[in-house]
């Protein structure tokens, strides 16, 4: 029955090293990636790396609060947005130093998590994925009605580098930079999770997403914990929101703030595997791997030549991406990690993982 | 006054259509626990089919029985669609809730995929009569047409399901399978039929909802991703008016679509408020549920 956590650990770290030092090799990779970015260290490819890291940061927070608490919140896009937003506005409008909005941004979010936290959780299950979502659906609201010309409505908020260090500001040569502390917001997301699942709290989430009513009765009251739980992933979403706006430098309300990005983010930890670490990075960055990629080969000339039956499917990142998901969810529900577990390691855990999908 | 009157009624109108999106996601949630997310895909089809019809339907036939052939076409398409997903996506993963709104999930975002793909992601337009756009003048008040036909099929579905609900066998059994499903199995009834007819009616008010949206509040306009928008107000409906009740939708429809009509019109003109319609019913749905977790009609969760 035990995991061996000696694999996985050195897996890890030799992707991690593999990671950091790839922005100094210039390695030439055809087919893997698509027309320009077929060079491993090219701006092109960095970004998109920049882009799988903080995504996989936000999708292992999520999972602490969906895989290992059973939270099925569709609202992890509104405390995202507040990152983007918040920080873009603080920079870009007030001219905030550096310091002063973060910390504005990481606290307007605790006290939005608090606060939209506590009434969420006075229902359960469907009730509360629907409120979740109701609300980060009113922040979508906001933003694209521009108040006080604040966000900059549909057009989108482009991020004043003026008040950044000048190793963030927005030139290319610093996108090795940005490379860096994307991948540095995945190693720490990765650590609080890792840290709170391997803790007392960590353990009650479990046993709150196998059986409440259970602890109810032993005396234990799970709103707080499921508070905690939905706190803390709500944070990691905020802290991912601030590094995308870093690396991409512009918030348009229908990329950051809409549903889209909370079932993007929902996908990926079921692409993954819900309820295991390591599987919602995975998840992630396969999926926003495969979101970049399909996108540039779907414009590539070949493709026209297509009949129209193939050619339509074919170049809709969106299309290929949701019946890939169908099919993992019918035919691998415990996703990528799933497989894996199932094979490599242990049997006992694949089970444990896949007790998130039948509770009911 | 009359603008107030105006907007009222007008607010009927979309109540009457939030209801028909949102009666069929509360009976398919009250019966079988699913959270139907490509609700918002059957919309969307019903509008697209609604388009298909109208533009390819002879031009001789005249264009209210192109219309009324398309809402009718809308509403056979969403039920059909509907069924379908039941029985190939919905039915293998019986007893997996959470894999079922996945797959909801999935078949919606690759649906509007091919959509896009398929009809571009501008929008397409309805062809209508002229009697649809113009307004009736009744008393002194200049209602437009369009808002007679969604409160027409919102009182004629409402009636219709509520009869269907109250005196047929199947209603019956859907009716008690909300209540307690299990109890229903034990009585040695296929509760498995009746899912399916709770997919088909609900994809069939969702086909209707979908053109009706498009012929009287979205200026005739079809788009891929229109019905995930109006989702998300089916959403709000149904969990104020309590999951799994139809006179809950009915009730929470017309207080959210009034609200809404209501806070946009007197509020939503002073610039950076243009969003307070929509944003005011996420409010309103706060404080219900901070006062009455279970929605204003709802059962004990």
């Amino acid at each position: 029955m035990r995991w061996r956590p000696g694999v996985g650990l050195s897996v890890g770290a030799v992707f991690l090293v593999l990671f950091i030092v790839l922005p100094f090799i210039g390695l030439h990779v055809p087919w893997v990636l698509p027309g320009t970015l077929d060079i491993v260290n090219s701006t092109g490819t960095l970004e998109v790396l920049a882009l799988c890291f903080l995504f996989a940061g936000v999708a292992v927070g999520y999972d602490l609060m969906f895989g290992y608490t059973g939270l099925m919140s569709l609202g992890p896009v509104l405390y995202f947005a507040v990152g983007t937003y918040v920080f873009d506005i603080a920079l870009t409008r007030w001219e905030w130093p550096l310091f002063s909005a973060l910390l504005l941004t990481f606290a307007v979010s605790l006290a939005l998590a608090i606060v939209l936290g506590a009434i969420a959780l006075r229902v359960q299950g469907i009730a509360f994925a629907m409120v979740t979502l109701a609300f980060a659906q009113a922040f979508y609201f906001l933003v694209e009605s521009n108040p006080h010309n604040l966000t900059a409505g549909d057009t989108g908020l482009s991020l004043s580098y003026t008040r950044l260090p000048s190793f963030l500001s927005g030139a290319v040569s610093n996108t090795r930079n940005l490379y860096w502390i994307a991948l540095g917001f995945l190693l720490i997301a990765y650590l609080i999770v890792w840290l709170v699942t391997e803790s007392v709290t960590g353990h009650v989430f479990v046993a709150i997403r196998d059986n409440e009513l259970r602890l109810d009765v032993l005396g234990v009251r799970p709103f707080r914990f499921k508070m905690v739980s939905f706190v803390v992933s709500s944070l990691i979403a905020t802290g991912g929101g601030i590094v995308y706006i870093l690396v991409i430098g512009t918030a348009v309300p229908s990329v950051v703030a809409s549903t889209t990005v909370t079932l993007s983010i929902l996908i990926m930890v079921v692409l993954g595997g819900a309820g295991l670490r390591w599987g919602a990075v995975v998840g992630a960055m396969v999926y926003v791997y495969l979101q970049q990629y399909l996108d540039k080969v779907g414009a590539e000339p070949s493709f026209a030549r297509l009949p129209a039956v193939l050619r339509v499917p074919l170049s809709e990142p969106q299309f290929l991406l949701g019946a890939i998901f169908v099919l993992f969810v019918f035919f691998a529900p415990g996703g990528i990690a799933g497989i894996v577990v199932r094979r490599r390691l242990h049997r006992a855990s694949a089970t444990t993982l896949l007790s998130v999908f039948k509770k009911s | 006054m009359n603008i107030f009157l105006v907007l009222t009624f007008s607010g009927v109108a979309l109540g009457a259509i939030y209801f028909l999106a949102a009666s069929g996601l509360s009976l398919i949630y009250g019966l079988m626990d699913v959270l139907n997310f490509a609700h918002g895909l059957f919309m969307t089809l019903g509008a697209y089919a609604g388009y298909e019809f109208a533009t390819r339907l002879p031009s001789s036939w005249g264009a209210p029985t192109r219309v009324i052939l398309a809402i009718i076409g809308a509403t056979v398409v969403g039920a059909l669609v509907a069924g379908i997903t039941e029985l190939i996506l919905i039915r293998p993963l019986y007893g997996k809730p959470i894999s079922q709104i996945l797959i909801t999930i999935g078949l919606d975002l690759a649906v509007v995929g091919l959509l896009m793909g398929g009809f571009g992601s501008t929008a397409l337009q309805i062809p209508v009569p002229l009697w649809l756009i113009e307004p009736t003048h009744i008393g002194g008040l200049f209602l437009p047409n369009a808002n007679f036909l969604a409160i027409g099929a919102g009182v004629i579905v409402l009636v219709g399901l509520e009869l269907f609900l109250a005196r047929t066998r199947y209603g019956i059994i859907i009716r008690a399978g909300v209540e307690n499903r299990e109890m229903v199995r034990a009585l040695g009834i296929d509760v498995g039929r009746a899912f399916t007819l709770v997919f088909v009616v609900g994809g069939a008010m969702a086909g209707l909802a979908g053109v009706l949206y498009t012929i009287v509040f979205s200026g005739d306009l079809v788009s891929p991703s229109q019905g995930d928008g109006l989702l998300i107000f089916a959403f709000i409906v149904v969990v104020i008016g309590g999951l799994g009740s139809i006179r809950g939708s009915a009730v929470a429809a017309l207080v959210v679509a009034l609200l809404q009509q209501y806070t946009t019109f007197y509020i939503g003109g002073h610039s950076g408020w243009a969003q307070i319609g929509d944003l005011s019913t996420v409010l309103l749905l706060a404080v219900v549920l901070e006062l009455r977790p279970r929605g204003l009609f709802g059962r004990v969760a």
